[in-house]
């Protein structure tokens, strides 16, 4: 199962990246993941949160600008080699990445994967056949 | 069916018009003469009495007048009536300099008001309409022209003036108003402002604009023209010849009749000052021939356009001007290049941005840059890095062909840039020359 996944533009300036953390704080949003991808001049911001349809309110009506995405979310041993095998096998299902990012679960032993690839339903399926189950939305709220 | 507000003078022969315009002029020149001495002074150093204008032929034999004298003769100088007899000055931003401050006699107040109520029936005006004037009031002249030109022509007329938005939008629904005449940059605002209150075309009940005292670019009105479901219509003039109303488009639109019995219009070089013939870009030069408290003869308006007799089908003889590039006053010139604002706005507007733009200009190592902020909007925005920078290389491609030079794009948060009520401030220029 794909997961939602909310981009935000930011522009490269101090004090843009607080104002949506200070806004989402304000509205008690939990944030589960957070990724920055930065250009000379312009940022986003790719967060995962406990409520997507109350935080995608909240930035649109902070007239944020912002686009709903589909990601893969997998589940990875926090041991050597654990990324490794889940790499291993988007190779051997031919699942190209366009970008990723970690992040850490309550439970100090697991970590999570967090992946954007061109077609998220194919890929899942490619990916299932090699066996690798990706995690549902209500999954990750245990992270 | 066209409709005029004169047509006896709106549609005469170029014999009337030429006539009119000729005895009209022989008369202000005179008068100017014995009245002005400022002015009186310029033709002395030029060597021409009154005597030496007979017609409109002889209009070239008289010296011009420019901005800089108006900074000289401030601020009563170039009057040409006694106080006693003005009843009204209005007055420029002075955004450019110096502030201008323009006198009417009552007779002038009335010739103005004409020209406006001419802009408003060419839009399709009569007196069933409601006309929602949201220019500024005060001593800018767009709010008191348009406001006395919709009295003439019989409207019931909405004097909202600029500002409080929302309040324009309750006043143009709550009162069904069918016209509505601000600049053009409050105009795309206030329909962004519609867009987000969820009201399509169909909900506005507006059905003509009458847009001036600022450049914009043919993209620009078809832009407003969809959101508000309108037919948006061009005027134009300067508070040193009276205000808006010095000209104005038709159902045509190719280009605006310019009130040929009040304004006589000539392009000439900016640079020699000669008169260019019929169909050649160049500096509008305006004559004021009726205009007695502050009567301009020969005034270089600064604005590159040309002219055209060509008839028009709208049935109007007066001259037509094209839309000014801008300004020369707007106009940058940046790595030696000239660049008009109205240039990149259209670059925007073709590739889907909104027309709210900053531009600023700098120097950085004795290199003019240019930067061109731009608002991100959801439509333009993706999750992918590298196709929000695809986007911001086809504007700048864009702009490097449209301007001849490289220009910076800067993507910037919703709303971070001002919206104007009245005149937009879209460049901010830091180089210290």
């Amino acid at each position: 199962m794909s997961i939602r996944q909310i981009s935000v533009f930011l522009e490269n300036r101090p004090g843009k990246l607080s104002e949506m953390t200070e806004l989402l704080a304000s509205k008690e949003i939990d944030m589960r993941a957070l990724s920055l991808a930065e250009t000379a001049d312009f940022g986003i911001a790719r967060l995962i949160t406990n409520d997507i349809e109350a935080t995608l309110n909240e930035l649109v009506n902070g007239e944020f600008i912002t686009k709903l995405t589909k990601v893969l979310a997998f589940e990875v041993p926090n041991e050597p080699g654990g990324l490794n095998r889940l790499l291993k096998g988007f190779n051997a299902a031919g699942v190209n990445i366009e970008y990723m990012y970690s992040c850490f679960g309550s439970d100090r032993n697991r970590a999570y994967m967090i992946f954007s690839v061109a077609d998220p339903d194919a890929a899942e399926e490619a990916l299932k056949e090699q066996g690798l189950l990706s995690l549902k939305e209500d999954e990750i709220e245990l992270i | 069916m066209e409709r005029y507000f004169q047509p006896e003078i709106e549609c005469a022969s170029r014999e009337t018009i030429e006539s009119i315009q000729s005895e009209r002029l022989v008369a202000q020149v005179k008068r100017v003469y014995e009245n002005v001495p400022y002015y009186r002074k310029k033709m002395e150093e030029k060597g021409v009495t009154p005597d030496d204008i007979k017609s409109v032929s002889d209009l070239n034999k008289l010296p011009f007048l420019s901005k800089a004298d108006l900074r000289d003769a401030y601020p009563y100088g170039l009057l040409g009536k006694p106080l006693k007899e003005c009843v009204r000055i209005q007055s420029t931003s002075g955004t450019t300099g110096k502030r201008v401050i323009a006198f009417y006699t009552r007779h002038d107040i009335d010739l103005w008001e004409d020209c406006c109520a001419r802009a408003i029936v060419a839009a399709g005006g009569t007196d069933e309409d409601v006309c929602q004037v949201s220019y500024g009031y005060g001593l800018f002249t767009g709010g008191p022209g348009l406001n006395g030109g919709s009295h003439k022509v019989g409207c019931l007329t909405v004097p909202t003036s600029s500002g409080n938005t929302d309040r324009q939008i309750m006043f143009i629904k709550d009162l069904n108003a069918t016209i509505l005449c601000c600049t053009p940059s409050y105009a795309a605002y206030l329909g962004e402002r519609m867009k987000e209150m969820g009201m399509g075309p169909d909900d506005i009940p507006l059905k003509a604009g009458i847009f001036g005292a600022e450049a914009w670019s043919e993209e620009m009105r078809h832009d407003i023209e969809a959101t508000m479901g309108i037919k948006a219509y061009d005027i134009y003039g300067l508070t040193e010849l009276s205000g808006p109303g010095v000209s104005f488009e038709c159902s045509e639109q190719r280009g605006m009749h310019i009130n040929e019995d009040h304004f006589i219009a000539e392009i000439i070089d900016p640079d020699t000052g000669e008169v260019l013939p019929e169909g050649s870009v160049g500096e509008l030069v305006i004559t004021a021939v009726d205009k007695e408290a502050f009567p301009m003869i020969r005034y270089r308006t600064r604005d590159i356009c040309s002219l055209s007799r060509e008839k028009c089908s709208c049935g109007r003889t007066f001259v037509r001007m094209s839309k000014p590039k801008g300004r020369s006053d707007d106009m940058l010139i940046i790595r030696g290049v000239n660049v008009f604002p109205s240039q990149i706005e259209t670059v925007l507007i073709n590739q889907g941005y909104p027309a709210n733009y900053r531009i600023i200009v700098d120097r950085v190592n004795n290199t003019d840059t240019l930067d061109v902020q731009v608002e991100m909007t959801p439509e333009m925005f993706t999750d992918n890095i590298g196709e929000v920078q695809a986007r911001q290389k086809k504007l700048a491609d864009g702009m490097l062909s449209m301007l001849g030079i490289r220009a910076k794009i800067s993507l910037v948060a919703p709303k971070t840039i001002e919206r104007s009520e009245g005149k937009a401030v879209r460049v901010i220029d830091n180089r210290k020359i």
